[in-house]
Formats: C-alpha cells, sequence, structure tokens
C-alpha cells in the first residue's frame, strides 16, 4: 500500500447524477427543439442560439472572475443551459445587441445577483426574456414566418403568431372560427407557426421530454399536470363560448406551453421539491397561463405565469413537506 | 409484483462479487485481539486473567449490564495481557490478547455437522441459552440478541422476521450463509419463534438472490409457519422499518420499536447463530465475513473466529491490492471507513471491503441546485437538504421539529445528490446534537 488511506463517514460510494451531467442531458434533450428552430427560421436561429449561449457564458466568467472574484466555474453547463433556453424564448431575428442585454440580465440579475446557482428564486432566462420582452416590444414581437431553411436574419420575413392572431381576432369581435390563417392542429403540432425559435414545434419538445423522462432528470409531474391544466381550463372556456375562446388543443399546441411545461417550469432551482409540491404549481401556471391568454393584454402569459408561480415556490416547499414515516401511522392489515 | 417498502430508497450497482465463492474457514492466528466492547451497550468484563489458559468456547469475559452480551474465547491457548487496541470504531478500547495454541474445545459442544432440528426446551431456556452464548445482532447493529427475544410486559410479538435482504452491495455474508446452511438458519428461526411463542415467521430475501430464494423454499416445505418473501431489490430494505413495511405492511411509529407493531426483527446470521448455541451448544466465537473489492485478487465469504486480525483474511484473499486508497468494515452504504486493517474482526463485522484510490476519494462538493432528489429517495420521509441547511447554521430547534432524530443513517440522501453535497454529515452532526439537547431536557 503506497496510497494514502482516505477515512470519511459513510456513504462510500455516489449515485450516477452530477450537476454536468444533468445541465447537459437537459441541452441533450433541447437538440430536437433546436433542429426544428433551425429547419423552420433558418440562420436565423443558429445565430441567436450562438450569441446566446456565448454571452450567457461569457457574464458568468466575467462576475465570477471579476466581481465576486472567486475561482470562475462555468463547466457546469447551467449557463450554457440559461443561455440555450433565452435564445429559444426569443424571435430567431432579434438583433445581436438586444441578444446580450437579454444575456446580461438573466445572468447577472436572474442569477449572479441572488448568489448565482441554486440560490435565484426566478428562472434566469426568464428574467432576460420578460425583461427584454417589456424593453424591446417591437423587436421582441416580431415573428419571422416559417420557411424552408433561410439563410436571412435581420431581414426576415415577419408576421403574428397564431396567438396574437387570435387576440387580435377577438378584441375586433370576430368569430374565432371563421379566421382563415391559423395553422391546422397538424402543422401546429410539426411546428409551422411564427413564434419564440425553439417553442414551435411540440413534437420536437416531446421527444426532449421523453429523454428527460428516460434520464431520470425530471419526473412527469409539472409538465403533465400544465398542459392538463391548460387544456382542462380552455376547453371549459371553448365549451362555454367557441366563439370567443379558441379549442384546447389549440392553445397547448401554440405559443411556449410545451416549452414552459418541459423545459422552464421544471427548472430544480426555481420549482417546489416534492411531487405534491410540483402538482400545485403547474396547476397554479395553467390557471395563470390560461388567464393571461383569454383575458389578459399579452396575447401569451407563461413566462409571467411561470415567474409568478417561482415566487411561492418556498411557500409551497413549507407547505407541502413530506410526511416522516411513522408519523401518521395506518396499520391495517 | 414484488414486495417493497414504498417511500424512497435508491437502487445502487449491486458489485456481489463474491457471490458465487463458497465459505472458507479462515485459517487461526497465532495471536489474536478479542475486543471487550463487540456490542452496543456496556463492554462485558472480563473473567480471566493474563497468564489464564484457556479452550475454545470457555467465557473470557461477563456481560456487564442489561444491554451487554458475554464474550467466550475463540480460542485455546494463553491469555497475554489485556491492552487497548485500536477496534472496528476506530477507537482505542480494552481486549484481550490470546496467544493461540493447538485448538482445543471444551468438550460440551458439539462439532459435528449433524442437524439437530428436535429442541424440548422452553422458551425461557432457550433466551438464557442465547444470553449466555453472547448473541447479538450479526447484520451489524450488534444489539445484544436476548433482549428482543424477552418482550416487555404489555407488549405482544405476534410475527417473527428473519432479514436475509442483505441490501448493501458487495456484501455476499448472507447469502453464501442461507445457501450453505439453510437448514439451521431454519431451525434458529424456529427455536426463535418458540422462544418468542409466535406461530408465524417470513425470511425476506432480496430477489437478485434467486438461489438463496430457492433453496430455502424447497427447505420450508417441511417446517410450519415459516414462509419466504422474495422482495424487490432495492436499498435500504434490510433496515428494521423498511422490512416490516415490505413484508408486512406495518409501519413503525416515530421513536417506537418493532415489537410496538408485534414484530421481532433477527438477522439470518443471527438465526444460524442461535441454532449453534441451542442445539449444538456453541457460543458465538465465530462468523461469516465477505473480504470484496473491484481490486482484490480473489474476492471471498471466509468462516472467521472472532479476534483474528483483518489483514490476515485480506491476504487470503490476494494480498491488499497496490492502488487500495480506502479500508471499509461493512458495506458501501453504512460501513464504517478504517485507518488500517490491523484491527480484529468482532461480532459486528459483515465485510471488509477495499475500494482503490479513486474510488475512495468524495468528489468535490457544487451548491445545492434544489433538485430534491434526496426528498424523494428517503426512505423516513424527511427533507435531507433542510435538515443540512439547518445543521449548517446551528437551528437545533428546527433540526429538531424537522425529525432529524427520525434519520437512519442509510445515506441514500448523499449517494443521489447530483452536487455531492456531505447531507448526511450534517444530519450526524444535529442527531447529536438535538439527543443531547433532549437528553439534558429530561433530566
Amino acid at each position: 500500500m503506497n496510497q494514502q488511506i482516505h477515512v470519511s463517514p459513510s456513504p462510500h460510494i455516489n449515485g450516477e447524477f452530477s450537476v454536468p451531467k444533468i445541465m447537459y442531458g437537459v441541452v441533450l434533450a433541447l437538440l430536437p427543439a433546436f433542429a426544428a428552430s433551425v429547419y423552420y427560421f433558418g440562420m436565423g436561429a443558429i445565430i441567436v442560439t450562438a450569441v446566446s449561449v456565448l454571452s450567457c457564458v461569457a457574464f458568468e466568467y466575467l462576475i465570477h472572475r471579476f466581481i465576486l472574484k472567486i475561482q470562475p466555474r462555468i463547466t457546469d453547463g447551467s449557463a450554457v443551459l440559461t443561455g440555450l433556453l433565452l435564445a429559444f424564448n426569443v424571435p430567431s431575428n432579434l438583433p445581436i445587441l438586444v441578444i446580450v442585454i437579454g444575456a446580461l440580465v438573466a445572468i447577472g440579475i436572474g442569477k449572479m445577483s441572488f448568489g448565482g446557482l441554486g440560490q435565484n428564486p426566478f428562472n434566469p432566462a426568464l428574467v432576460g426574456r420578460v425583461f427584454l420582452l417589456i424593453s424591446f416590444p417591437v423587436q421582441m414581437t416580431s415573428w419571422p414566418t416559417p420557411g424552408g431553411f433561410s439563410t436571412g436574419y435581420a431581414d426576415a420575413v415577419t408576421g403574428a403568431t397564431p396567438l396574437a392572431l387570435v387576440k387580435e381576432a377577438v378584441k375586433n369581435g370576430e368569430s374565432i372560427s371563421t379566421l382563415a390563417n391559423i395553422p391546422s392542429h397538424m402543422q401546429l403540432f410539426f411546428g409551422h407557426m411564427g413564434g419564440s425559435m425553439g417553442e414551435v414545434s411540440a413534437l420536437a419538445l416531446l421527444l426532449g421530454f421523453a429523454f428527460l423522462l428516460y434520464r431520470k432528470i425530471i419526473t412527469w409531474h409539472i409538465p403533465v399536470f400544465l398542459i392538463g391544466t391548460v387544456f382542462a381550463f380552455s376547453g371549459i372556456l371553448h365549451l362555454a363560448s367557441p366563439e370567443k375562446f379558441a379549442d384546447p388543443v389549440f392553445h397547448i399546441l401554440t405559443g411556449g406551453i410545451m416549452l414552459g411545461a418541459v423545459f422552464m417550469a421544471t427548472d430544480y432551482v426555481t420549482s417546489p421539491m416534492t411531487h405534491f409540491g410540483m402538482i400545485i404549481f403547474a396547476i397554479g401556471i395553467g390557471l395563470l397561463t390560461v388567464i393571461i391568454r383569454n383575458f389578459g393584454a399579452y396575447p401569451e402569459g407563461i413566462s409571467f405565469a411561470i415567474l409568478i408561480m417561482n415566487a411561492l415556490v418556498p411557500l409551497l416547499n413549507r407547505w407541502t413537506k413530506p410526511t416522516t414515516f411513522g408519523e401518521e401511522v395506518k396499520n391495517g392489515n | 409484483m414484488l414486495k417493497t417498502f414504498k417511500r424512497g430508497g435508491v437502487h445502487p450497482a449491486e458489485n456481489k462479487l463474491s457471490a458465487s465463492s463458497p465459505i472458507i474457514t479462515a485459517e487461526l492466528p497465532k495471536v489474536a485481539a478479542v475486543p471487550l466492547g463487540q456490542h452496543i451497550g456496556a463492554p462485558a468484563s472480563p473473567v480471566v486473567n493474563k497468564g489464564d489458559v484457556v479452550k475454545v468456547g470457555q467465557l473470557l469475559a461477563q456481560s456487564s449490564g442489561f444491554v451487554s452480551a458475554n464474550i467466550h474465547s475463540p480460542f485455546s491457548g494463553t491469555i497475554a495481557k489485556i491492552e487497548d487496541t485500536i477496534d472496528i470504531t476506530g477507537f482505542s478500547r480494552p481486549a484481550i490478547f490470546i496467544n493461540v495454541e493447538g485448538d482445543d474445545w471444551l468438550e460440551t459442544i458439539d462439532r459435528t455437522d449433524i442437524l439437530l432440528a428436535e429442541c424440548n426446551l422452553s422458551a425461557t431456556e432457550i433466551t438464557s441459552k442465547v444470553k449466555e452464548a453472547g448473541i447479538v445482532g450479526l447484520g451489524g447493529a450488534t444489539f445484544p440478541s436476548h433482549i428482543k427475544l424477552s418482550v416487555p410486559p404489555g407488549k405482544m410479538a405476534n410475527v417473527l422476521l428473519i432479514n436475509g435482504v442483505e441490501c448493501e452491495p458487495y456484501l455476499t455474508s448472507d447469502h453464501r450463509l442461507m445457501l450453505e446452511k439453510g437448514d439451521e438458519v431454519i431451525v434458529g428461526t424456529q427455536l426463535l419463534m418458540k422462544a418468542l411463542s409466535v406461530s408465524k415467521a417470513f425470511i425476506g430475501i432480496e430477489n437478485n438472490k434467486p438461489d438463496a430464494i430457492q433453496h430455502l423454499k424447497a427447505l420450508t416445505k417441511n417446517y410450519i409457519g415459516i414462509e419466504i418473501v422474495p422482495l424487490k431489490v432495492k436499498y435500504p430494505q434490510g433496515g428494521e422499518k423498511q422490512l416490516i413495511k415490505a413484508v408486512l405492511n406495518r409501519e413503525v411509529p416515530s421513536g417506537a420499536l418493532p415489537i410496538d407493531v408485534g414484530v421481532v426483527v433477527h438477522n439470518v446470521g443471527t438465526a444460524f447463530a442461535v441454532y449453534e448455541a441451542v442445539q449444538k451448544n456453541k457460543p458465538l466465537i465465530e462468523r461469516i465475513v465477505t473480504v470484496t473489492g473491484k481490486s482484490v485478487k480473489t474476492p471471498s465469504n471466509f468462516k472467521v473466529r472472532i479476534g483474528t486480525p483483518a489483514t490476515q483474511l485480506v491476504e487470503a484473499c490476494g494480498g491488499v491490492p497496490e492502488d487500495t486508497g480506502k479500508i471499509v468494515s461493512g458495506g458501501p452504504m453504512m460501513g464504517k471507513a478504517l485507518k488500517s486493517l490491523d484491527i480484529p474482526v468482532s461480532k459486528g463485522v459483515s465485510g471488509i471491503l477495499l475500494f482503490n484510490g479513486k474510488e475512495a476519494k468524495r468528489p468535490i462538493m457544487e451548491p445545492c441546485i434544489r433538485c430534491g432528489k434526496c426528498i424523494s429517495v428517503c426512505p423516513m420521509g424527511l427533507e435531507p437538504y433542510l435538515l443540512m441547511t439547518f445543521s449548517e447554521k446551528q437551528m437545533w430547534e428546527s433540526s429538531e421539529m424537522s425529525h432529524t432524530m427520525d434519520c437512519m443513517e442509510c445515506g441514500s440522501c448523499m449517494y443521489t445528490c447530483p452536487a455531492n453535497r456531505p447531507l448526511l454529515d450534517y444530519i450526524r452532526l444535529s442527531k447529536s446534537t438535538v439527543g443531547q439537547i433532549i437528553r439534558t431536557r429530561k433530566q
């Protein structure tokens, strides 16, 4: 024995999970959606993603190095993930400078100001996204129309999202059923619509969901209850008044429901720790989203809904403590 | 569907390297050290002096309290000294050193392999024989067994549960014992049933030991009231409360004991020791020890006399591997890390596990990402991340309110944590501090 003998308390073995493995697992799960956005939006999707990821990682490095003055630790993949999610939440023709500002807000304010990884109460990518939506409303709502692979970026042809079309129609007193330029459910499922670059293809996002479940990175609770709540609530509204409220399938396939349910609301740091807490959290997001979409000023509301529920997570954690073994004993035989 | 406990649990790589190695009888050492404190409770007090000549099976030290156990000589020879030595706990504690000479047994001990299934002793006679033989829980907890057989007034046992789960990775001593001494284990189970006056016993075995399940199932056909229960492989199923939940679906209340739900749990190794003590008059002087590790040349199972140096067992497996970086007594999840192999095997040593340098190091701790995995794997329904925070901030009252005392230290949280946080270290700290506060409050 030439080696040092280590002595430490048990356990002496570690499981398969590690922070980088989880972060890069989510990155892998986002690849189908990335492929779909490149397919629909072309070069723009690649540029936006590259700028967003690089600037998020750079800001994290700079803040660690020069402001917090600690050993920079960007290899855990969390900044890469924030960058990807921020890119997925903006239009594919967003000017580079705006993306960089979004990344600074996401990492600097959304994450680092609270103490870095694990400390932030709000989803950093959504903080960046909502900041941009409020600060640059024009650029953030000019949606390139999906086409084959295009090399255009800033000069892309733009149009409205299906949700915006519906909102506009309802505001003008038109009936939803008479709208002509709404994509079919099938087109919506594959992602043939205007929107934030990563949110369009439900199919690609569901593939990512399957991968996350397979790798046991997330559980099914948040996505299933979130999508289920949106479906049920918008279904009830639709049944009550089909002219004023779009059908539930339309609602779950458009906008950010899939991206939000699978990737944004399931963020470990900003979601509850127990399954019961997750269910309440997901139902809350679903209800708020449908309320904002149908009765609020914005056509889409999932970003706001997730941020609002993020704020409730500490309370949910307190209310939904697990029952200790042997605390409430039910001994039937 | 196989039975298992419902809440939490993990499934580490099983690594049962020595599962197919038959039990080998270890050679006798030249000098042995028999520790006086091999069980939970007061150390035994020696009844021999330096220079005395002893035979195998002779009483060396006497139980010195309610929770204590006798210790018998595993060797014949001369008492060299009674002196402190570093034992399995890592502390220097008194032990009786014996210069081993020959192998001369007490005549009262039946050393044949003939199975004696018949027993005409009464319940109290069996219990007193178990007490006399110094039998303690051989699963690793080393709680004196006769205490569990004397059911306190006002309580009733109606089921005996035999723990053949062996949920710790690497360890195979119980597995081999069930395969090679199945009849004896079952007769031992019957004796325990008689001592407790119960008519039903279950032997819980995890499904990764199908040969043991088949073997014992075939054997139990000839016995009334003993049932083999195959269990889904899940750690920590060998924990008493988890095993009771898995097999009987009874939940032991927080702070209570198995007897409060009418159950007594004993390990298969203990059942075997009870057989030998009651039917063969043989005190607890031997046990089965697994010596294993990925770099160990021939991972093996040994029948070892108590007091044999652990080094000798490792030598018999091809020597200490060059790359050894950690020595663990017991399994990888709950075992204790040792500073060196120069310790005597005691009643609670179920295995000696050697890790290489790479496996030995703890990975670097990262910030908690609040994934909640520690909560979902905790078999006791606790919030390990919160208990760690309370402990770090020395918030003992909050620790107590959050049931830190219910932690069984199975290590599932820390095993699972992706950020490699030392959850159990901090929970242990809060357990000992809160335990002290509770004791002071009671005074």
